[in-house]
C-alpha cells in the first residue's frame, strides 16, 4: 500500500487556497493548512473595535475556510519577521505599500520551514497566473519557487497545467490531469469549481486579505515613517492605532487620532498610558488620542480641533480636557476651529 | 488535571486564537485552559479553532466587556 502524503495548503481564507486545498484533498493527501498572521491581515479589526459595527458577524475567514475543509490549521505569528519584508523589499512595493512578492516568498519560505519540521511532503498555494498583476503573473511564479527555497515542492492545484510539472506531480502523489490550469483575472472558472465542490459561500475580499493594498491605510503609513525621521522601526500597536480613527496631522511634530464612534473611543481609552489623551469637559465629544511631542502652541490648536469634533463645534468657547501620560489633568478654554478652516492637507 | 488561565485582553483577533494554541501546545490531554479576551470576535473563533483542531469548548460567558472561554485539550 502507497504511503499517504502529506501536503501543507496556505490558507488566507479566500476562495482560491479554499479550492486548491480541496483539489488535492480529493485525491487523497493529508492536508493542514496554515495561515501567517503579518498585524496587516484584515481579520475585523474595525468590527471588533466599532460599536456600530457589534451586531455584523465576525469570523476568522481562515478557521472558517478549515473548518468548511475539515482540516487542521495551523496559526502562525510571523509580525516580528515580516518588518523586514515590509521595510525592505528586494522586488518592491505593488501600488500601494503592499510588498506583495516579497510577502509571497516570505510566507512560502515559511512554510518550506514548517514541512520540515512537521514531517510534511509539499506546499500548496492558491495563485493562480495572471490573477494579481505584481505577485501572480507567469515570471514571478518561478521566483516564488526559487527565492523561498521551496523549488518544485511547491504546487499550485488551480495553473499547474500552465506550469511544469513539480515533484508532488512527476512522483504521482498527485495526479496532474486532475489539477487545473487556470490563468487570467477573471473569476469565472473558480467560481464554477466552487459550485463543482458545493461550496455556495466564500469570502472574495477586495484587493486580497491585505491592509497594505489599502491606499488609506498605505498614507498613514507612510506618515507615520516620515513623522519619525524616517525610520521605519514599528510596533503591533502603531500599526493596529492606524487602523482606527481620523487622522489628522496639523504640525510634522504631532498627529491627532479622532475617534469616530464610541467604540474607537473606548479602543483610544486602552492606549491612555502611552498617550496624551484630549476631549471635551463641557460637552459631548470623542476622545482624542495625541501622538508626538506637541508644545503649548500646539495643544491649543488641537485643542480647538477636537472641539470642532464635539457637540460644542458652534459653541463661542468649549473647555477640553488634557490628560498627560500619568493620568494627570488640566482644562483649557478654546474657541472650536470651523470646519472649513482645518486644511485638507492635515487629514491624512 | 491541570486548569490555566491565559490573559489574552486588549488583543485583536487572530491573536487571542494564536495565544490560545500556543498554550494549548504546553497541555495535557485533558487539561483546561481558561481564556479571557475583550474582542467579542473571539467567541467565534476560539470555539472554531476548538472545533477544528479537536479540542472542547466547556463554557463561554460575555460579562461587561470581557469575553471568557474555558477548554478543554483533545486528545
Amino acid at each position: 500500500m502507497s504511503q499517504q502524503r502529506k501536503a501543507v495548503a496556505l490558507i488566507s481564507g479566500g476562495l482560491d487556497s479554499m479550492l486548491a486545498a480541496k483539489t488535492i484533498l480529493e485525491q487523497g493527501v493529508h492536508v493542514e493548512g496554515i495561515n501567517f498572521f503579518t498585524g496587516f491581515c484584515v481579520e475585523g479589526h474595525t468590527h471588533a473595535i466599532r460599536a456600530r459595527d457589534k451586531a455584523k458577524p465576525k469570523r476568522n475567514n481562515s478557521l472558517w475556510v478549515a473548518e468548511q475543509l475539515g482540516i487542521n490549521l495551523h496559526i502562525i505569528d510571523v509580525i516580528e519577521e515580516y518588518k523586514d519584508v515590509l521595510i525592505n523589499p528586494k522586488h518592491g512595493y505593488g501600488a500601494n505599500m503592499n510588498p506583495c512578492l516579497d510577502c509571497k516568498i516570505f510566507m512560502v519560505n515559511k512554510a518550506k520551514q514548517w514541512i520540515a519540521e512537521n514531517g510534511f511532503d509539499f506546499i500548496i498555494t492558491g495563485e493562480v497566473i495572471g490573477q494579481r498583476p505584481m505577485s501572480q503573473r507567469k515570471e514571478t511564479m518561478p521566483i516564488v519557487a526559487r527565492e523561498s527555497g521551496a523549488d518544485d515542492l511547491l504546487l499550485r492545484p488551480l495553473c499547474a497545467k500552465n506550469l511544469p510539472a513539480t515533484l508532488p506531480e512527476r512522483e504521482g502523489w498527485v495526479d496532474r490531469e486532475k489539477l487545473y490550469g487556470f490563468s487570467g483575472r477573471s473569476r469565472k472558472p473558480q467560481m464554477a469549481l466552487a459550485e463543482q465542490y458545493g461550496f455556495s459561500e466564500y469570502a472574495q475580499p477586495a484587493g486580497g486579505c491585505c491592509f497594505l493594498t489599502d491606499a488609506s491605510y498605505s498614507a498613514k503609513l507612510v506618515d507615520l515613517w516620515r513623522a519619525r525621521d524616517n525610520n521605519r522601526a514599528y510596533d503591533l500597536d502603531d500599526i493596529m492605532l492606524l487602523k482606527v480613527g481620523r487622522h489628522i496631522r496639523p504640525r510634522p511634530n504631532f498627529k491627532m487620532i479622532v475617534a469616530r464612534e464610541e467604540g474607537e473611543g473606548r479602543f483610544l481609552q486602552g492606549y491612555r498610558k502611552e498617550f496624551m489623551m484630549m476631549s471635551s469637559a463641557s460637552h459631548n465629544g470623542p476622545l482624542v488620542l495625541i501622538d508626538g511631542s506637541p508644545s503649548d502652541e500646539d495643544l491649543q490648536l488641537a485643542a480647538a480641533i477636537t472641539a470642532r469634533y464635539g457637540q460644542g463645534r458652534d459653541a463661542e468657547q468649549v473647555d477640553i480636557r488634557i490628560t498627560g501620560k500619568d493620568g494627570s489633568a488640566r482644562t483649557i478654554q478654546v474657541r472650536p476651529m470651523p470646519a472649513d478652516q482645518i486644511p485638507e492637507a492635515w487629514f491624512v | 488535571m491541570t486548569r490555566e488561565t491565559l490573559n489574552a485582553r486588549r488583543l485583536l483577533c487572530p491573536l487571542p486564537v494564536i495565544r490560545t494554541q500556543d498554550k494549548v501546545k504546553q497541555l495535557m490531554p485533558g487539561d483546561q485552559l481558561e481564556v479571557i479576551c475583550t474582542d467579542p470576535g473571539v467567541m467565534q473563533d476560539i470555539p472554531a479553532w476548538c472545533r477544528i483542531n479537536g479540542h472542547k469548548v466547556l463554557e463561554t460567558q460575555a460579562d461587561d466587556g470581557e469575553y471568557t472561554i474555558v477548554l478543554e485539550v483533545g486528545g
